[in-house]
């Protein structure tokens, strides 16, 4: 360092010669844009479409439990289709978390913009609420294959399966691979409860009984019949109102 | 050259993150291609998990991003910094270290992304274990840059080591925010946020992997190799100031733009689209000055190969950025978001200018690490060719498919229904998904035939004793 006696002639010059004002200058201006672009998207009570139009979301998440079973292992739902936006059930999350493992999001967008294409091809556009219990959100870049956000009911349970198994046989342009393996393991009970209490303590309303009967929800259930579950319930969780502007 | 290089300066660390980044480059361009194939012949899928096309593509992500990327990040970093300070690396230690927990992370990705261990968030998939192994890594590799430079001989920190800085500072930044999860099980955690903040805060991640990983970082290499291999110096200081200064702050806007149209608040995506937009001056600023310090001197690339890789990569780099902000306005990306024209901009920033460059300045690095001539000039011009041809090839093939996906989704026939069933723009893309593979095989090709030139050249110094010899002259006093 014997050299290195330099008087700087300017603020630049400064920062050039000495490390730590770089360093601390430099680390300003690399949190000034995130900041301005994040922070406010979880303060702004106009960013989530809820705080305009409470009935997106079910009011009684986290307070009845979604499904439960009964003695004769029935499912008896306290919410139905359009009751608002919930959170997924142990079998729908499931699903979820083996649409992840897939890469599904890699190929398949599940955000609905506001074209008129859009909407007659997929259905009314995306709301940021739809998605408040997504962790992480499926939104996607991508669409090699077609947009999921509201794929819920519009094929049978059925034409799932057998497209999961070999897309081809029911659609032959198709470049979508098969998942044969979705038939050969069973969804794992204890873990859905670790799952969904991981989920309730980052702040997902799951009611006590959502995550201790997890394993009777899933009981005897495979993962194809998980996947398919969460690809019927998407979409279909809020009724939106096509007279509505939920979005300016 | 300079005898005693080896005694002052920490050039074994270099040497090995030189040789690994040529061995994933053809690794990360191998599953390219194979995942390319399988989406033109999905047979290739063969109805098995751990290579279907989902599972495998965050293997060739982060192949080439991180292991591929990051090595060449790493050896160039740790090149440029001891040779612009005039001092060895402040620990040794600390910087074998780094290569070891690096290679292990790539390892573990390598085994865990096939078993399908994923955060599913994209360009940052991997489980919340490996990400603080990353987390603790990247800090080594900061942390011993900065201490090298805060013991430096020179009296001013050159302009490569700048831009070296904001990448390590913003992408410590990145992961920490971006990677906040709850574990669930040892391979399994739910990000920390959800829906929108969680969208905002990935494509903030996202788009800055490219701003300052794949394009700072870079820079940094730019801003070293160009001047040195064309022996000259920089074209204008100033403009350099301009370029650091305005990208900076002002790339880490951009993620916003990823996500137009979606349910992110407009004044988000606007504001992203916006600075997108002013984006082009810094980026061009930077372009000019790295092809400018060529003035007077043009004849070079006629005969000096390695220039040639690093003067077609700037010339990709200004051609990404002019597309890159066109991309952002919200006209434009009404078309071309969730179409393939997406993945032909990234590659042409990626094969065209991060692999252009770091080609250009692995060829660069090769005989002053070996002490000895490259095995095979003719390879490195054969490199160059196969390279170029296959980027646009790749790009050309994207950008047809990706417009005519966009035009197909959105027309209408004469009784105003639409025109395409989705199956069919599927279909459409058969010929562009197969010409995307084969271009991607070019590059591919030329990237073996790098291997092969990098690994001869390693027996040629090891043969002729050029190495053992550099090691041996006594250090100046």
């Amino acid at each position: 360092m014997a050299d290195r006696k330099v008087k700087a002639k300017s603020f630049q010059e400064w920062m050039e010669i000495n490390i730590w004002g770089l360093l601390f200058f430099l680390g300003l201006a690399l949190a000034v844009g995130g900041l301005v672009e994040i922070v406010p998207l979880f303060f702004m009570k106009n960013t989530m479409e809820h705080n305009k139009f409470p009935e997106i979301v079910w009011p009684k998440a986290g307070i009845e439990p979604i499904v439960a079973v009964d003695e004769a292992g029935k499912q008896v739902w306290n919410w139905q289709p359009g009751d608002g936006v919930r959170p997924y059930t142990a079998l729908e999350l499931a699903g979820r978390d083996i649409y992840q493992r897939e890469g599904c999001y890699l190929c398949h967008s599940q955000m609905v913009r506001p074209f008129r294409d859009e909407k007659e091809r997929y259905g009314h556009y995306s709301l940021a609420s739809e998605s408040m219990f997504d962790h992480p959100m499926q939104w996607g870049s991508k669409r090699t294959g077609p947009d999921l956000a509201r794929v819920g009911g519009k094929y049978s349970n059925d034409w799932h399966r057998q497209h999961l198994r070999r897309p081809q046989n029911l659609v032959p342009e198709s470049v979508m691979p098969a998942y044969p393996w979705l038939d050969e393991s069973y969804v794992n009970g204890k873990r859905m409860r670790r799952h969904m209490s991981g989920l309730r303590l980052i702040g997902v309303p799951y009611a006590d009984a959502d995550i201790e009967k997890a394993p009777e929800v899933v009981k005897g259930k495979t993962e194809m019949d998980a996947l398919v579950t969460y690809l019927q319930v998407l979409g279909t969780m809020a009724k939106l109102d096509e007279a509505k502007a939920y979005r300016e | 050259m300079e005898s005693g290089l080896e005694q002052k300066y920490n050039f074994d660390v270099v040497r090995w993150f030189t040789v690994m980044a040529a061995v994933y480059l053809v690794v990360g361009a191998s599953v390219g291609v194979y995942i390319a194939s399988e989406l033109a012949w999905p047979f290739l899928n063969f109805d098995s998990p751990y290579i279907s096309f989902g599972r495998l593509r965050p293997v060739h992500t982060n192949a080439v991003i991180f292991a591929f990327g990051g090595c060449t990040l790493m050896a160039t970093a740790f090149y440029t910094v001891q040779r612009t300070c005039g001092v060895r690396l402040w620990s040794d230690k600390l910087a074998w270290f780094v290569f070891w927990g690096w290679n292990t992370v790539i390892l573990l990705a390598v085994i865990t992304l096939p078993l399908g261990l994923t955060e599913s968030k994209e360009y940052a998939e991997l489980e919340w274990p490996i990400d603080i192994l990353i987390a603790v890594v990247w800090l080594s590799f900061t942390f011993n840059f900065i201490m090298t430079i805060a013991v430096r001989k020179t009296s001013h920190i050159y302009v490569s080591n700048w831009f070296f800085l904001g990448m390590m500072v913003m992408i410590v930044y990145l992961h920490v925010v971006n990677s906040l999860a709850i574990p669930v099980g040892l391979f399994k955690s739910y990000s920390l946020f959800s829906g929108v903040q969680d969208a905002m805060i990935q494509w903030w991640w996202g788009h800055n992997a490219v701003g300052f990983y794949l394009t700072a970082g870079f820079l940094g290499i730019m801003y070293y190799f160009v001047p040195k291999q064309a022996g000259r110096p920089i074209y204008s200081y100033r403009l350099s100031v301009i370029h650091f200064w305005a990208l900076m702050f002002g790339y880490v806007w951009l993620g916003a733009h990823h996500l137009q149209y979606t349910a992110l608040p407009d004044w988000t995506g606007s504001l992203g689209a916006a600075v997108s937009i002013a984006m082009i001056i810094p980026s061009w600023g930077g372009a000019v000055n790295g092809m400018m310090t060529l003035s007077g001197a043009w004849d070079r690339l006629r005969t000096d190969y390695v220039l040639r890789f690093l003067i077609m990569a700037l010339a990709f780099y200004a051609m990404s950025t002019f597309e890159g902000p066109v991309m952002a306005l919200k006209t434009v990306n009404a078309l071309s978001h969730y179409t393939d024209w997406t993945i032909g901009h990234v590659h042409s920033g990626a094969l065209g200018w991060v692999a252009g460059i770091s080609i250009g300045a692995i060829y660069h690095l090769m005989p002053r690490l070996f002490h000895t001539e490259m095995f095979s000039e003719r390879l490195v011009n054969f490199h160059f060719w196969t390279a170029t041809i296959g980027t646009v090839v790749y790009i050309v093939a994207m950008w047809v498919s990706g417009i005519m996906q966009g035009l197909m989704w959105r027309a209408y026939d004469e009784y105003g229904t639409l025109a395409y069933t989705f199956v069919e723009s599927v279909d459409a893309m058969h010929p562009y998904y197969a010409m995307r593979a084969i271009g991607g095989a070019i590059f591919l090709a030329g990237a073996i035939v790098m291997l092969f030139n990098v690994l001869m050249t390693l027996r040629k110094s090891a043969a002729d004793g050029s190495l053992v010899r550099a090691r041996s002259v006594p250090a100046p006093a």
